[in-house]
């Protein structure tokens, strides 16, 4: 359990804050198992409501939510759910959940609710979420459930707010829709369109990928 | 007797799966229920105030609002306290109570789903004067121009919305034009690159003119009828 003080790299100060197993459940989701750069999970959303960084990060932390709630029921239910039936279990637990989301949503702000659209409903089906529920919850204590899910879902939010970013800053000249280049910025309307997001989420994995390459040297 | 035993196996692995599945169904009812109760009233609070600020927004200068209701029957009368179904105006008055215009919502398809929108109507000069777009999920950077692309939005500062001599019909249709091809007041200056969308809209205007211009003006005493008036901002 003793986190080691040596932080020669940034990468060893992770390695070194990872050997307490608990901890590692947390960091893993966020960097060396994250959904979207690593796993690939969670397409639909990352590609689809990242035209903006305000819609990313709500995106992101209402699967969040999502994660650690399903997770912490799912694993405090484990005994209980007969294994015929458990992902039927974990549709309707999840289903639930999201239900809560899209109405707290809605109970925010009518705009922002507005651009999610269709995709607050579609969390039910992110793979991500029953991919921890059967991967991890189904097999791990509550506690540890909740971390991972904790991590896994600020990963994605990490990984769906660095593709609003680039997105919304190329295709609408932009930040949290406050414009930073002045009216002269022609818009890279593309970037915002669909095509935009496969071309984005391509930059981010090529960046990612390099980066753990030369980690890893 | 082997037989037997997995039958009876079979039984209780059923109820087994019936119990589970029916608690956490209504774990998850129960909770749902609770959620929808306790954030229904802000819900419906942030629609209606959202409601408003689009209403004061088409009609420029208005400080009080009425609410008109059009009943089956073709009649327009003031909306009773609280009432949010049916088809309803809004009228704005002034400080002095005069009216300034007229909100009407309406809606059609678009591109991708159902554009609402909501315009002002004045009908002293029988024009529209104002114009916002309720809900649409018009594509990101290009049909979504009908909300913000100034030089669409400026169509609906005197867009001529004039009924013909026998008032059952407009003088003129209202019809949507390639961009920078207008030459009526009658006519919607559409935008290169939301071709579908602003068609979209005039197609709207052509609709819902067509039907509220002629009932309105028939029925425009009751709008500058003396009444409680809502104050708003």
């Amino acid at each position: 359990m003793a986190i080691k003080k040596t932080t020669p790299t940034k990468v060893g100060f992770f390695q070194s804050l990872a050997s307490a197993p608990s901890t590692d459940e947390f960091i893993k989701g966020l960097w060396r198992e994250n959904p979207t750069f690593v796993q690939v999970l969670g397409m639909c959303p990352t590609l689809a409501v990242t035209n903006s960084l305000t819609n990313a990060l709500a995106m992101g932390l209402a699967t969040a939510f999502v994660l650690v709630a399903s997770n912490g029921l799912i694993s405090s239910l484990r005994n209980f759910i007969p294994k015929q039936v458990r992902i039927a279990t974990y549709i309707l637990i999840i289903a639930t959940f999201v239900t809560l989301i899209d109405y707290s949503i809605q109970a925010t702000s009518v705009s922002l609710h507005k651009s999610l659209g269709a995709f607050i409903s579609l969390i039910v089906v992110n793979c991500v979420i029953l991919g921890r529920a059967e991967a991890f919850a189904s097999k791990n204590s509550i506690g540890l459930s909740l971390l991972d899910g904790l991590g896994m879902g600020l990963g994605f939010t990490f990984a769906l707010s660095c593709l609003g970013t680039l997105r919304e800053i190329m295709g609408n000249g932009s930040l949290f829709n406050f414009p930073i280049f002045g009216p002269a910025y022609q818009e890279w309307v593309v970037m915002i369109l669909p095509a935009g997001g496969f071309f984005t989420l391509a930059i981010w994995l090529l960046f990612f990928n390099l980066l753990k390459k030369k980690s890893s040297k | 007797m082997s037989d037997q035993n997995i039958s009876k196996d079979k039984g209780s692995d059923v109820f087994q799966l019936f119990k589970s599945m029916v608690g956490i169904g209504l774990i998850c009812a129960a909770l749902i229920a609770f959620v929808f109760q306790t954030t229904q009233p802000r819900i419906k609070k942030l629609k209606a105030a959202a409601l408003e600020e689009a209403v004061f927004q088409v009609i420029p200068g208005m400080v009080q609002k009425k609410t008109y209701l059009l009943d089956e029957k073709g009649n327009i009368q003031i909306a009773k306290e609280g009432v949010t179904a049916g088809e309803l105006i809004y009228a704005g008055y002034d400080n002095d109570g005069k009216l300034l215009g007229l909100a009407i919502q309406a809606s059609g398809m678009g591109f991708a789903d159902v554009i609402k929108v909501i315009y002002g109507y004045r009908p002293t000069t029988q024009k529209v004067i104002g114009f916002k777009v309720l809900d649409s999920k018009e594509t990101p950077g290009l049909g979504d121009k009908i909300e913000k692309d100034e030089h669409f939005l400026t169509n609906f500062k005197a867009l001529d919305v004039a009924l013909a001599a026998d008032g059952k019909t407009l003088q003129n249709e209202i019809k949507a034009v390639k961009q920078g091809q207008k030459k009526h007041e009658w006519e919607i200056n559409g935008i290169t690159g939301a071709t579908i969308s602003s068609r979209a809209i005039g197609a709207i205007f052509k609709e819902s003119t067509q039907k509220w211009m002629p009932t309105i003006v028939v029925h425009s005493n009751i709008f500058s009828n003396d009444t409680t008036l809502t104050h708003g901002h």
